[in-house]
C-alpha cells in the first residue's frame, strides 16, 4: 500500500511547527482519516475537532495546502501526494491546540442577533399555512452546518480582524435566514447596518467559493440583506415618509 | 494539583446538547431555575444534526386516519411489546404539540399542498407520519433547538466531559468533569441533573455514531446506582455505507426506502418479499406493484416490505449475505434510481427529496444514486436500552437524576421505530427539564462531598501519572480498537452463548489494562487523554450489553440469538435490568414489564 505524508501543524497560542508524518493510505480516505491514523499511530495527543464524518456537522474544518476544507470531505485521491500534504488550523481563529481553534466569537456573535420572532398563527389551533415554495426559498440558507469556513477566508475577520464590528458571512447567512422566514416579523436592518456592519462586505465571494454546503452566501444572502439595509437607510422618498410619520 | 478545580452552581444541570438536552433545558429554564448545560463537543454538532428522515407525531396532515392511538399502536408493536406502556402513550399523545411547538420557534418543515406540515411514510409507521425537511430533519431541529435556547438565560459550557456524579443522602448533587480546552477540573454542584448524552455506538465497529457516543451518561446513572434497562437491544440500522472503508457505517436514511428505494440481492432479486412476519402480514404488500402505490401515497395499498421494523430488515441483510447473495464489498444493493422507470423527472425528484444521501454518495464514494444502486449493510446506530425512568417525569431510580433522549430506556421496548427518536427528545426532554426544575425547587441544593469530588478529580488524571507499558497495542485508542471489533464479531446482530462468554473474559482483560493505560502529553485539548477515560464507559456498557443479551435467551426485537431463535413467553414478560451491587460487580436481574392499563389494551386490541 502507498504512504504518504502529512505535514501538520502543531502547537498552541504561543505558536507552533508543521511536523511530518507518514502513514498508509487506503481507497476512499479522506484528510480526517489520516489524521486519526497519526494520532493513533504515533501522535496520541494530536488534537482535531470532528464529529459525523459526513459532512453534516461541520466540525473538521481546517486548511489543507492552504484550501479551507472540511477534512472529512476532503479525498486523498483528490490531492497530490508526491509531496507532503499540508493541514494546518483555521487561521482567522485563536490558535487553542494543534488543528482545534477558538471558535466562541461565533457563538457569542450569533446571540446579538434578534431571535425569531413569528406573526400570529394563521389557524385557530396556533398553526400556520406556509406555501412549499416558501420553505424552498430560505432551504438553502438553513442548511448551513456552522463550519465557519467563510468566516475563516472572509478579508474582513481574517486580515482586518474586525470581529468586534462584523459578524462575517456566517451570521450573515443566519440573519437573511430570519429575515426570509416566511413567519418571521422581525427588522433586523438596524443592526445589520450598525453593530452587525454589513457594510464592511465588499463582495469579493471568497465566502461562496469555500462552502461546502454551496450556499450562495455573497449573491442570495448578502446581497438581498445589503439592499435591504439601503431601501430602509438611503432611500430619500422612505425618509421623506418616515419624517411625516413621525 | 488535583485538589484544584473550578466550582459552578446550578439548580438544574443538563449533560448533553443534542435536541433531548437542548429540550430539557429550555423547560428547565422556563420554570425560572438557573440551568447549565455542558456538552463534549460545540453546540450544534451532537448526534441529532445526523438525524435525517423526519420527526414522528400523527399530526395527520397526510392521512387523516392517523390518530395517536395508532401511533401508540405502531411503537408497541414495533417494540415488541417491552415497551413501558405509559412511556409510549404520552410518547404519541404528546408528539404533535412539541412538533407544532418547533414551529413557532421557527423550523420550517416541508408543507403539504394546503400548507400544512407534510408527512412521510417510514418503517413500521402504518400511516405517513414523519414530519421532516427534504433529508437535514436533525440538522433543523437542533439548529432550532440552539437557536431559541442561546436566548433563554441557560449558561452553556461546551466541550466539557464529565465523569462522575456527585451523591449525597440518596440523591444526586452534581457531577465532576474536565474541559476539553485546558484540561481543567471541573466541578459543578445541581439540585438536579438530567442526563442526555445519547448512546453507545462506539463500542461497536461498524457504527454511524461519532467518537462522542462512548455510554457515559449510562456509566454515569450506573456507578450511581441507578438501574439500566433493556441494554440488549441495540439497534443495527439496515442501511450503512460499505464502500469505501473509511465510510462504512455511515448512516444511509431509511428516507430513501420511504421514498421507493428498494432491496435487491447481487441476484436482482427483492428478497425482503421472501420473509414477512406474521405481525406484518396484513400490513405488507404482497406484490412490487402495491409496494410502489403506497409509497406514491395511494391510501388502498399496503407497505412494502422494505418498510418492516429495522431489526428484521437487518437480519433480512445479514442472511442474504451470509448466504453468498451479497454484493461486490460484503453489502447488498439499495435501489432508488429504478424509480425513473414509473416517474418523469426521477432524477430531479430523488435529489429534491434526497439532498444530502445524493451529496454523501456523490462526494464519498463516487456514486450517483440517481443512476446506480448503493451499496448498504447493517451498521450500529442506536442503544434502545438505557436507564430506567419513571414514565411521566423521567426520573431514575436514583431521586434528583434524571435521564432523557437515546440514554433512557422504555419508550422504544426491543426495537424502536424511525421517526420515533426524534419525537421521543422532544417529548420527553421537555418533560424531564420540567420535572428536574420542579425537583430543584422542591429540595433544593445540597453540599457535595469534597472528598467525593477530589476522589474524582484525582482519577481523572491519574492516566498521566502511570507509565506506559511499552506495548504497541496497550494505548487508549488501541484498546477501544479491540473492543470494537471483539464487540462487533461476538456480541453484534447474530448472537450465541459461547461467544458472549467468551466476549465477558474478554472485556476483563481489556477493563485491566484499560486500569492501567498511560497517556503523553499534557492537559490541553489532549484527545489520547480523553480516549483513555472514555474507556471504562465503553466497557461498562460492553459488559451491560453482553450480560444482558446473555440472559435473554430468546430472539425478540434487535436480538437475535441463534441458539434461542424463538421467542420465549416468560421473557416476554419482563425486561433484563442492570444494577451495580454492594461488592461492586454488575448484577442482573428480570424485572417484570411496567403494567399496562385496560384503556392500552383496548386500543392496542382494537388496532390489530
Amino acid at each position: 500500500m502507498a504512504r504518504a505524508t502529512f505535514r501538520i501543524w502543531r502547537g498552541d497560542e504561543r505558536g507552533g511547527e508543521l511536523r511530518d508524518y507518514a502513514t498508509e493510505v487506503t481507497p476512499g480516505m479522506v484528510v480526517l482519516d489520516a489524521v486519526h491514523q497519526i494520532q493513533a499511530e504515533s501522535a496520541n495527543d494530536l488534537a482535531v475537532r470532528w464529529n459525523c464524518k459526513a459532512g453534516k456537522c461541520g466540525s473538521c474544518s481546517a486548511e489543507v495546502n492552504g484550501n479551507p476544507r472540511l477534512m472529512c470531505m476532503t479525498r486523498l485521491s483528490d490531492l497530490p501526494l508526491d509531496r507532503p500534504v499540508t493541514v494546518e488550523p483555521m487561521r482567522t481563529f485563536p490558535p487553542l491546540r494543534d488543528l482545534v481553534t477558538d471558535v466562541s466569537w461565533n457563538f457569542a456573535a450569533k446571540r446579538r442577533i434578534k431571535r425569531f420572532k413569528p406573526r400570529p398563527p394563521d389557524a385557530p389551533d396556533g398553526t400556520w399555512r406556509i406555501a412549499q415554495d416558501d420553505v424552498d426559498r430560505v432551504q438553502e440558507f438553513r442548511k448551513c452546518i456552522e463550519c465557519f469556513l467563510c468566516q475563516d477566508v472572509c478579508h474582513v475577520l481574517r486580515e482586518h480582524q474586525l470581529q468586534e464590528r462584523f459578524i462575517g458571512p456566517r451570521l450573515l447567512v443566519y440573519a437573511a435566514a430570519l429575515e426570509m422566514h416566511p413567519l418571521d416579523v422581525e427588522d433586523r436592518t438596524g443592526d445589520l447596518r450598525r453593530e452587525q456592519g454589513i457594510g464592511y462586505c465588499n463582495i469579493t465571494k471568497c465566502c461562496t467559493k469555500v462552502c461546502p454546503e454551496g450556499i450562495t452566501i455573497t449573491d442570495n444572502a448578502i446581497i438581498p440583506l445589503k439592499e435591504r439595509v439601503v431601501d430602509r437607510f438611503y432611500d430619500p422618498l422612505a425618509a421623506l415618509l418616515r419624517v411625516f410619520r413621525r | 494539583m488535583s485538589a484544584e478545580h473550578r466550582t459552578f452552581d446550578y439548580d438544574v444541570l443538563v449533560i448533553g446538547a443534542g435536541g433531548a438536552g437542548l429540550r430539557a433545558a429550555i423547560e428547565a429554564s422556563a420554570a425560572g431555575v438557573k440551568v447549565g448545560v455542558v456538552s463534549k463537543s460545540l453546540l450544534g454538532k451532537a448526534h441529532t444534526v445526523m438525524a435525517e428522515g423526519g420527526v414522528a407525531a400523527a399530526l395527520a396532515n397526510v392521512d387523516d386516519r392517523d390518530s395517536w392511538k395508532v401511533h401508540f399502536t405502531d411503537t408497541m408493536r414495533g417494540g415488541q411489546y417491552l415497551n413501558n406502556p405509559r412511556m409510549a402513550e404520552i410518547h404519541a399523545l404528546e408528539a404533535p404539540d412539541r412538533v407544532r411547538e418547533l414551529e413557532a420557534w421557527g423550523a420550517l418543515f416541508d408543507r403539504t399542498a394546503d400548507g400544512r406540515i407534510l408527512q412521510r411514510n417510514f418503517g413500521g409507521h402504518r400511516y405517513p407520519r414523519l414530519a421532516h425537511v427534504g433529508d437535514r430533519t436533525g440538522l433543523e431541529m437542533i439548529r432550532t433547538l440552539q437557536d431559541h435556547g442561546i436566548h433563554q438565560g441557560i449558561d452553556f459550557h461546551m466541550e466539557h466531559t464529565m465523569t462522575a456524579l456527585l451523591t449525597a443522602d440518596g440523591r444526586v448533587v452534581g457531577a465532576v468533569g474536565y474541559d476539553r480546552e485546558r484540561g481543567r477540573a471541573q466541578v459543578f454542584q445541581a439540585a438536579a441533573v438530567v442526563l442526555a448524552t445519547g448512546g453507545i455506538g462506539r463500542a461497536y465497529e461498524i457504527t454511524s455514531n461519532s467518537w462522542e457516543y462512548t455510554g457515559d451518561g449510562l456509566t454515569l446513572a450506573y456507578d450511581a446506582g441507578a438501574e439500566l434497562i433493556d441494554m440488549e437491544f441495540v439497534q443495527f440500522h439496515p442501511t450503512g455505507m460499505v464502500w469505501p472503508p473509511s465510510v462504512r457505517g455511515l448512516l444511509v436514511t431509511e428516507g430513501v426506502r420511504g421514498e421507493g428505494g428498494v432491496l435487491r440481492n447481487r441476484l436482482g432479486r427483492r428478497f425482503m418479499f421472501d420473509d414477512v412476519p406474521d405481525l406484518y402480514r396484513s400490513q405488507t404488500a404482497d406484490n412490487e406493484e402495491e409496494g410502489w402505490r403506497y409509497c406514491q401515497g395511494d391510501k388502498t395499498a399496503r407497505r412494502p416490505p422494505e418498510l418492516l421494523t429495522r431489526d428484521h430488515v437487518a437480519r433480512c441483510i445479514v442472511r442474504e449475505i451470509k448466504e453468498g447473495r451479497g454484493s461486490e464489498h460484503g453489502g447488498v444493493l439499495l435501489d432508488i434510481s429504478w424509480i425513473a422507470s414509473r416517474l418523469p423527472n426521477a432524477a430531479e425528484h430523488i435529489r429534491k427529496k434526497l439532498p444530502s444521501m445524493y451529496h454523501q454518495f456523490k462526494e464519498l464514494a463516487g456514486i450517483d444514486i440517481t443512476r446506480e444502486p448503493m451499496e448498504i449493510g447493517p451498521t450500529t446506530h442506536y442503544m434502545m436500552g438505557g436507564v430506567r425512568v419513571d414514565a411521566e417525569s423521567q426520573m431514575s431510580t436514583v431521586p434528583g437524576l434524571f435521564a432523557a433522549g437515546e440514554c433512557a430506556a422504555g419508550l422504544h421496548g426491543a426495537n424502536r421505530l424511525g421517526g420515533n427518536s426524534l419525537s421521543d427528545l422532544l417529548v420527553f426532554g421537555k418533560r424531564a427539564g420540567e420535572f428536574a426544575a420542579g425537583f430543584a425547587r422542591e429540595h433544593g441544593r445540597a453540599a457535595a462531598d469534597p472528598a467525593q469530588a477530589e476522589g474524582a478529580v484525582a482519577a481523572m488524571f491519574a492516566p498521566f501519572d502511570r507509565q506506559a507499558p511499552g506495548e504497541a497495542d496497550a494505548g487508549p485508542y488501541q484498546i477501544q480498537r479491540r473492543l470494537q471489533v471483539m464487540m462487533q464479531a461476538q456480541v453484534g446482530i447474530v448472537r450465541r452463548q459461547d461467544e458472549m462468554e467468551n466476549a465477558l473474559a474478554q472485556i476483563g482483560e481489556l477493563e485491566r489494562e484499560a486500569a492501567a493505560v498511560a497517556v503523553g502529553g499534557n492537559r490541553e485539548y489532549n484527545p489520547g487523554w480523553h480516549t483513555a477515560l472514555d474507556l471504562r464507559n465503553l466497557l461498562t456498557v460492553a459488559e451491560a450489553v453482553t450480560r444482558a443479551a446473555i440472559e435473554r435467551k430468546e430472539s425478540r426485537g434487535a436480538q437475535f440469538r441463534e441458539d434461542f431463535p424463538g421467542k420465549d413467553e416468560a421473557l416476554g414478560k419482563v425486561n433484563i435490568a442492570i444494577r451495580k451491587g454492594a461488592d461492586g460487580a454488575m448484577t442482573v436481574t428480570r424485572a417484570p414489564l411496567q403494567p399496562m392499563s385496560a384503556e392500552a389494551r383496548r386500543i392496542i386490541e382494537e388496532m390489530k
